[in-house]
């Protein structure tokens, strides 16, 4: 009987570019970029990877397709590359590969790369996105800020707080996360804001003002991963394991059957529970020291603290506005400033998210620094509040 | 006995005040300002003459059980296609049989009134000796028309459709008569936007005056009534004066000329004899003689007769329901965007190949036309779109689901969003996720939106709605929209 793979699979070395608008770099620059680091922290040679999993969301705009950007630009040695995506949840996809591997057995020393490319687009946000031939005949004419945009509508609804009050609390949001990301070097945004700007910003869909919105970014980031042992006969002390992993993808109830309100993600909820049982949390709320969510607009990080069972339903915007998850606050939520500030390329950002963890976890943080963190989680989410992709990954001390 | 069994109508909701047109053109044209008064009707960039006949048909339909209809006729100047069957599309938005006939009539400015006489060919012909289902006679027209002419003032847009059968009739057809003459009072070439117009006096003189009187005439003698037995002249021109002038030179009461509708809706083209004949019937009283004509090279005049049926049919909008759902327009600037006459910056947004894969379009045109889910057999779930495998979490049956039209659902608004990034001519693009009352929802654009009524627990119609335009194809794209019931 399967059991998870709590402590099974430790990562043995990260590297993350610079993310933001690298004007100076392709995909594949970026994913060297990454590596260079990655490799040099982990102490192996390319050619220990045994087998490399690879994100990148729309290849369309940047590499094509297959596995095959990725092992030319890094010169793997003829291993098994696999391109995974799952809209922005690709990192984590990435990532769960990688730790499958190990953790299964198949392989010692496992590579995860996530990379994205949207600067050779000419857009300001994301480009336009196909649906499919079928999709593309009859779905609303969207964007992301839109479609998320909906479950502000929403939550005031259920919950009956005031479009004023909600706002507020995902301004707080947004200045929080800009507060962050300005003491991170390798953040696209490094400039704090307050909370009258992001209130006036221009209106991109109601009530998600520009500051509400995370930005478009150029950026890769990966992780090595092995079993804590071969970490440890490597010469590895410290180590940073995988707790929990856990994925949950909508199986259509959101969007067609009607039980579902449009104010909460559905996945968020099942692949939190999952991943705190795997990784033995009784009360996140409690247990997290540091989580870092998907905060592609301020409104999905507000429903998010309460979709992983750390704020009580319809509580998230009083958390916030208290303060819980400021930089000094209980649990600090998006301590390296997030997919608003550090940046979101889509196929590295579930790996960044893990990046943060693992600095933290080894006192390299800097600047950002938190004291003994134990439990970190990484919520990465990709798709639509009415469908969607949602995973969870939890990072700890192994012990 | 043949005759009218039902009716129906749609104007478009905004409705663009003529002030504002004639103050920006004014300089152009100051003669335009002797028509500045009142508004007319402007299609949303969402609606055509495809559109509106299916609205007007909904209206029309109601209380039909729409197996029943037995053939389409549809009559425009302006649809989409020049060789693809409008009313074929026409039909499957309105899930009429397979097996149901159709037919474009296009042309002429009196396809409406050929069409409805071929409609009520059809029903006699079919009749003959056993049942015939009702006959639908839609119309529609939204013409080009040049900035800064008198009939960019004068035109509107509407969609009017009649039933026509042999039981359970509310108007009586007692018979027409039509002169064919090749008047050409103006004309669209091949290959033309708008029409070319010939000077309106001699239109008046030799035309209006003279052939419409003369197949008012041939019907009078067809029929056995004289002018000072009608109760209600439709004379569906909006040069002033012109029905007036024919009611004397027919011998009919000027009080029976019936309203042109120009004040508040404009000179709607191929509709427009249908949009006053289902005005009239709204009206009208058992025994009252209605004629209706239809003018364009020669003239479509026919006779019904009221019968006492007419006051117990279902109540639907009609013309005074489609009047009285009105927004206010005064930017003149939109009209010119939305008809193509304005370039404006639409941004990157906005480039995209919108090829329609049209094997996809066929295997799935009762779901894109005709808005078709789903109804799981075993656990009665309804669903939008209809799949193999039940929705239903607790149910997941495979291949268990008949088809459930939803376009005439009752829904609500769950969940909503005013998009300002995405691409729209009229921005912001609104959508949302629509919940209907019993069972089934769907993330769907909306539209003819106002900010303030567009909130969750928003009462919905569905309405069938232009999509998208493939401008390098020449494809038009449908599917149906939310729009907010006020």
């Amino acid at each position: 009987m399967a059991t998870g793979i709590k402590d099974k699979v430790a990562i043995l070395g990260m590297g993350c570019s610079k993310f933001g608008e690298r004007w100076d770099m392709d995909a594949e620059d970026l994913m060297v970029e990454a590596f260079q680091e990655c490799i040099e922290d982990a102490g192996i040679e390319t050619s220990d990877i045994q087998a490399a999993w690879s994100a990148t969301c729309m290849d369309e705009v940047s590499t094509g397709k297959s596995a095959l950007p990725a092992s030319l630009a890094l010169r793997l040695p003829n291993i098994p590359v696999t391109r995974v995506e799952n809209f922005c949840a690709s990192g984590s996809e990435s990532f769960r590969g990688a730790t499958y591997a190990v953790a299964s057995g198949a392989c010692d020393i496992a590579l995860a790369m996530g990379s994205e490319k949207l600067k050779d687009t000419g857009f300001g946000g994301l480009p336009n996105m196909s649906l499919g031939s079928l999709g593309d005949q009859w779905g609303a004419n969207f964007t992301a800020p839109g479609m998320f945009a909906q479950l502000a509508s929403a939550y005031r609804a259920k919950h009956g707080i005031s479009a004023d009050d909600l706002k507020r609390a995902m301004a707080h949001v947004s200045v929080k996360s800009h507060a962050n990301g300005a003491l991170n070097e390798k953040a696209h945004l490094q400039k704090a804001v307050t909370e009258e700007t992001v209130l006036n910003a221009p209106m991109i869909a109601d009530p998600l003002g520009l500051y509400d919105c995370c930005g478009v970014s150029d950026g890769a980031a990966c992780a090595i991963v092995t079993t804590p042992e071969i970490a440890k006969s490597l010469g590895k002390h410290d180590l940073v394991s995988v707790k929990a992993l856990q994925i949950a993808v909508s199986d259509g109830t959101e969007a067609a059957y009607n039980d579902w309100d449009g104010s909460y993600f559905q996945t968020t909820r099942i692949a939190s529970s999952r991943a705190y049982d795997e990784a033995g949390i009784k009360n996140p709320r409690k247990e997290l020291s540091l989580f870092d969510v998907h905060d592609c607009f301020s409104i999905t990080e507000l429903v998010t603290m309460e979709d992983l069972h750390i704020s009580a339903e319809g509580e998230a915007p009083k958390d916030i506005m208290d303060g819980f998850f400021d930089a000094d606050g209980k649990i600090p939520c998006q301590i390296d400033g997030g997919l608003k500030c550090f940046g979101h390329p889509i196929g590295a950002s579930g790996i960044r998210m893990i990046y943060e963890m693992y600095l933290q976890m080894l006192g390299r943080a800097g600047k950002r620094q938190l004291e003994s963190p134990r439990y970190g989680l990484a919520h990465n989410l990709g798709g639509f509040p009415q469908q969607n992709v949602c995973s969870v990954t939890v990072v700890g001390k192994y012990e | 006995m043949i005759g009218l069994t039902g009716f129906g109508a749609y104007i478009p909701r905004l409705r663009l005040q003529r002030k504002v047109m004639a103050e920006a053109n004014a300089w152009m044209n100051p003669a335009l300002m002797g028509l500045a008064k009142g508004e007319r009707a402007m299609c949303n960039w969402d609606e055509d003459s495809l559109t509106l006949a299916v609205e007007a048909a909904r209206d029309c339909l109601t209380g039909v059980d729409r197996d029943q209809v037995e053939h389409v006729v549809y009559a425009s100047t302006t649809m989409p296609f020049e060789d693809r069957q409008n009313s074929g599309v026409i039909s499957l938005a309105l899930n009429l049989r397979r097996n149901v006939s159709a037919m474009d009539v296009t042309s002429s400015q009196r396809a409406g009134t050929t069409a409805l006489l071929s409609a009520l060919d059809y029903a006699k012909s079919r009749s003959n000796g056993k049942a015939c289902g009702p006959v639908l006679c839609t119309s529609a027209d939204n013409r080009k028309t040049l900035a800064a002419s008198p009939q960019e003032m004068m035109f509107g847009c509407a969609g009017a459709a009649v039933t026509v059968g042999v039981e359970n009739i509310i108007a009586e057809f007692k018979g027409s008569y039509t002169v064919t003459d090749d008047f050409v009072d103006h004309f669209r070439g091949e290959g033309k936007n708008v029409d070319y117009n010939w000077e309106e006096r001699w239109i008046k003189e030799e035309g209006y005056n003279k052939i419409i009187p003369a197949a008012l005439a041939g019907l009078f003698e067809e029929t056995g009534i004289s002018g000072g037995d009608v109760d209600h002249l439709i004379v569906p021109l909006v040069t002033r004066k012109v029905p007036e002038t024919i009611a004397k030179i027919s011998g009919v009461e000027a009080e029976k000329v019936r309203d042109t509708l120009s004040a508040n809706v404009g000179d709607t083209g191929v509709a427009h004899p249908l949009l006053m004949l289902v005005a009239a019937l709204e009206d009208a009283k058992p025994g009252d003689k209605i004629v209706v004509c239809g003018f364009g090279q020669g003239c479509d005049a026919l006779l019904f007769e009221a019968t006492d049926l007419l006051s117990s049919l279902t109540a639907r909008d009609g013309v005074s329901g489609a009047v009285a759902r009105r927004m206010e327009e005064t930017n003149y600037m939109k009209y010119l965007t939305f008809n193509g006459l304005l370039d404006v910056e639409k941004g990157i947004r906005a480039e995209k190949d919108r090829r329609t894969p049209l094997s996809s379009l066929y295997r799935h045109r009762d779901m894109i036309l005709g808005m078709v889910g789903g109804q799981c057999r075993k656990c009665g779930t309804a669903q939008f779109p209809k799949a193999r495998i039940c929705v239903n979490p607790n149910c997941h049956e495979v291949d268990s689901q008949d088809d459930l039209p939803f376009a005439d659902r009752s829904c609500k608004i769950v969940s909503w969003a005013a998009d300002r990034l995405a691409y729209s001519i009229d921005p912001p693009a609104y959508y949302g996720m629509i919940e209907f009352d019993e069972g089934g929802r769907v993330n769907t654009d909306f539209t003819d939106c106002i900010g303030e009524n567009v909130e969750v627990g928003q009462s919905i119609k569905m309405m069938f709605r232009v999509r998208d335009v493939d401008e390098e194809r020449g494809f038009k794209k449908y599917f149906w929209k939310a729009t907010p019931v006020t």
